[in-house]
């Protein structure tokens, strides 16, 4: 009834071609967008930030990263932890060797460096696919967690090879370290995942996007109509690892402020990574979203039920949460393959048909 | 989803700051799950039954109830940084997350939010520089007292030189794993033998090659860092490849029974430090009799299990002892502080409580966050599955470390913009 796509007249092609087609799609975003930026920094306190949402933040931007690799490029990547290891430690030299430069600036260079390196191991894609180009990457992953750990210049020879963020401040407001205001931090993160996401959505849009999921979809027809797999595969890792980049540098520096490069980044974390993916959809920017939700909010909202409210013993929540959170990526993955970005897909669909959907 | 989930939170929250009284929180940031859990499980057992012991006995200290708050870790960062923020709110008096890694996540955090830390025997070593880390103790024993102390054990051993020997350290690559490097390599130059580093990788199970490579090189002696479910594995593969047990020394983080039963007779004779020593100590017993037993109440008496009586036992005396100077019974983090800075242990004290000999006398102080820096060596006997005491406590070699740390500190002191100074 209200959300349908008839008498939203559009009178230029720019309108046609808007990421939000329907009137009500628009001012939901909108109003996300508003809550996010005008609500929620008055209502933060330390607890949801450093619990909850600069964590969701800061996966969303490194499932949006993976996504670009993965979901639309279709190169399988087991090396997110690596980069965003790459991500942080860039992020952790350039912030003590230019004390004076801005952690603004000092976390896109941090993602370009993470660019550079994903670009380098994304080479091994030109020649294989598929699961031989996932062990590729993994060896990336094992590589990079090696190096930091092995040389030392990496964590400015610290004893305990840990690396910690210094305090940086943006407009005279500290953003890391453990003075930063929890809206602070907030902050930071969201106005690097609304450009992420901004960003990520024009390029999936765009040429590049194309040529990636033309190269996703068939490489070898991809290539006899004109695409350069070179170009498509490498920029795709390049800016898969742009993002990836960035998220570990917010990670580090934002959110953890100490970081150990086995425990932080292990492959865990590239299991993580791609489970939210996997979970949220592939190739959508929304199922990025949803699949950092999933993994990051689940797991606190069980453990307040199960330990607070319930007062079950802590190991047997843990243990639970493996179960349930195991138990639901199966029966999504078993009832809807494509993802939670899928079934918004559809409800979307339903929803353009009420009150008679069919 | 999200926006149920959401509200459900809200909920929560604001149930538990309802819930807040005035008791005297004690957050057990604990792991019983995961690699980890085998150290975790008893620590957090005996962390837990003493201050139900207390509240069982004595009704609290100073007449206050003391209420803990259990959150799972798994010994894994983000889990404790969650932990922390999720307890902190309730008016948390001191934390022991007994890790190294999440110790280093919490320092900046809780000096800034004034609430002190206790990592007992683990976490930074340069905290033993109360001037400037105000909030962070690690009394009475750190990892470099512990590689002094191994080391000066081992020179006793070898007739009072350790030149032209080998020795090995195998550790945890993690920061934990990674402290005591500095110290060994400045007393290997101090006197003379060849230290080689082998890295084992979280958590630990894959330790072939490390071992490979011990049984090519033969060092006379190794020396270990270990922590979970590497220390067993570690201890298996050492007598998988026939390593002289009486050589092989851990620190006291791995030297647990639990960490030598799996390798049965093949474990006999293996050695490590500890600063918390098994004894029959009377609290145990009252223990037993008075208090519904944390865990599955198996780990009475266990080495890591005291280490958790002793860890609760230090809290609870900071805790009368800032009751004491404060003259208020419902303490508050900063007076928890004084306490802890104003703590003394002495053998006379350690009767009343019915654990005498559990730790050396030591006094804290506003310099000196550090304590006794004392540990004993103990030695597994397999057939009678017991450790036994091979000496008394055994001091560190202060002359060497109290340089090491005030480079450290110092240095941290620089990084961060701290004034050192007393609170």
């Amino acid at each position: 009834m209200f959300y349908r796509e008839a008498g939203d007249f559009k009178t230029s092609y720019q309108a046609d071609n808007q990421t939000f087609p329907i009137a009500f799609d628009r001012y939901r975003y909108w109003f996300v967008l508003a809550v996010a930026y005008l609500v929620i920094p008055f209502m933060i306190n330390d607890y949801w930030a450093s619990a909850i949402l600069v964590p969701f933040l800061i996966y969303s931007i490194a499932a949006i990263g993976l996504n670009i690799l993965t979901g639309y490029g279709g190169q399988v990547s087991l090396g997110t932890g690596g980069f965003m290891a790459v991500g942080a430690y860039a992020c952790y030299k350039l912030m003590t060797a230019f004390p004076d430069v801005s952690i603004l600036i000092h976390v896109l260079l941090a993602g370009g460096i993470t660019a550079l390196v994903g670009a380098a191991f994304g080479l091994p894609s030109l020649r294989i696919k598929g699961f031989y180009l996932a062990v590729a990457t993994l060896a990336a992953q094992f590589f990079l967690v090696w190096l930091f750990n092995k040389v030392a210049w990496f964590y400015n020879y610290s004893a305990s090879g840990q690396i910690n963020a210094p305090e940086r401040t943006v407009i005279g407001i500290a953003v890391t370290g453990p003075n930063a205001p929890a809206w602070a931090q907030y902050m930071v993160c969201l106005v690097f995942v609304t450009a992420s996401a901004l960003i990520a959505r024009n390029l999936t849009r765009g040429t590049i996007g194309r040529t990636w999921m033309a190269i996703r979809d068939m490489d070898i027809a991809a290539e006899i109509i004109g695409v350069n797999p070179l170009k498509a595969k490498l920029t795709a890792f390049a800016v898969s690892s742009f993002f990836v980049g960035i998220s570990g540098a917010l990670f580090f520096a934002v959110y953890l402020g100490a970081v150990e490069v086995g425990e932080a980044f292990g492959i865990n974390k590239s299991f993580l990574v791609l489970f939210m993916v996997i979970i949220g959809g592939l190739g959508s920017i929304f199922g990025s979203f949803a699949g950092a939700a999933f993994l990051v909010v689940l797991p606190v909202a069980l453990k307040v039920v199960g330990g607070d409210w319930l007062g079950w013993p802590t190991d047997m929540v843990a243990h639970l949460q493996l179960v349930i959170i195991g138990l639901l990526i199966m029966f999504f993955l078993i009832k809807e393959p494509h993802g939670l970005a899928q079934l918004w897909k559809l409800a979307k669909e339903k929803l353009r048909l009420w009150p008679f959907p069919y | 989803m999200k926006m149920k989930t959401l509200a459900a939170l809200t909920l929560t929250g604001a149930l538990t700051a309802g819930m807040a009284t005035a008791d005297l929180v004690i957050p057990d940031l604990s792991y019983r799950t995961g690699p980890y859990a085998a150290g975790g499980t008893p620590f957090s057992d005996g962390y837990q039954d003493y201050f139900n012991l207390l509240n069982a006995r004595d009704g609290g200290i100073g007449g206050e109830e003391i209420r803990i708050v259990s959150c799972e870790t798994g010994f894994n960062t983000e889990k404790g940084v969650e932990c922390y923020e999720s307890t902190k709110a309730e008016g948390a008096l001191v934390y022991q997350p007994l890790s190294t890694g999440i110790t280093y996540q919490l320092i900046p955090k809780a000096t800034a939010d004034g609430i002190p830390i206790h990592s007992m025997g683990y976490g930074r070593t340069s905290a033993e520089s109360g001037e400037v880390f105000n909030w962070v103790f690690n009394y009475p024993v750190n990892y470099w007292d512990g590689a002094s102390i191994a080391i000066k054990y081992l020179m006793d051993e070898n007739g009072g030189s350790l030149e032209g020997k080998k020795i090995a350290l195998i550790y945890h690559n993690s920061g934990y794993g990674k402290e005591p490097i500095r110290t060994l390599e400045v007393l290997a130059e101090q006197h003379g033998f060849q230290l080689d580093l082998l890295a084992v990788d979280h958590p630990g199970q894959e330790q072939k090659s490390q071992w490979l490579q011990i049984r090519r090189t033969r060092p006379d002696h190794v020396l270990m860092w270990g922590w979970g479910v590497m220390n067993q594995v570690a201890i298996q593969e050492a007598a998988n490849i026939n390593y002289p047990m009486e050589n092989f020394m851990g620190v006291w983080w791995s030297g647990a029974e639990i960490d030598v039963l799996p390798a049965g007779a093949g474990a006999n004779g293996y050695k490590s430090m500890n600063f918390s020593p098994i004894k029959a100590y009377p609290v145990l017993d009252e223990i037993k009799a008075k208090v519904e037993l944390a865990g599955d109440g198996s780990n009475v008496g266990s080495v890591i299990y005291n280490r958790g009586v002793l860890a609760a036992m230090l809290a609870a005396e900071a805790i009368a002892k800032a009751q004491e100077i404060h003259g208020v019974a419902d303490i508050t983090p900063a007076m928890m502080r004084d306490g802890m800075e104003a703590l003394s242990i002495t053998d006379e004290r350690l009767e009343e409580l019915g654990m005498a000999g559990i730790s050396p006398e030591f006094s804290v102080s506003c310099q000196d966050h550090g304590g006794a820096g004392q540990a004993i060596v103990q030695q597994w006997d397999a057939s009678s599955q017991t450790w036994n005491a091979l000496t008394d406590f055994i001091s560190s070699d202060q002359e060497v470390i109290a340089p090491l740390v005030e480079a450290d500190a110092s240095g941290f002191a620089a990084e961060n913009n701290i004034t050192p100074g007393c609170l």
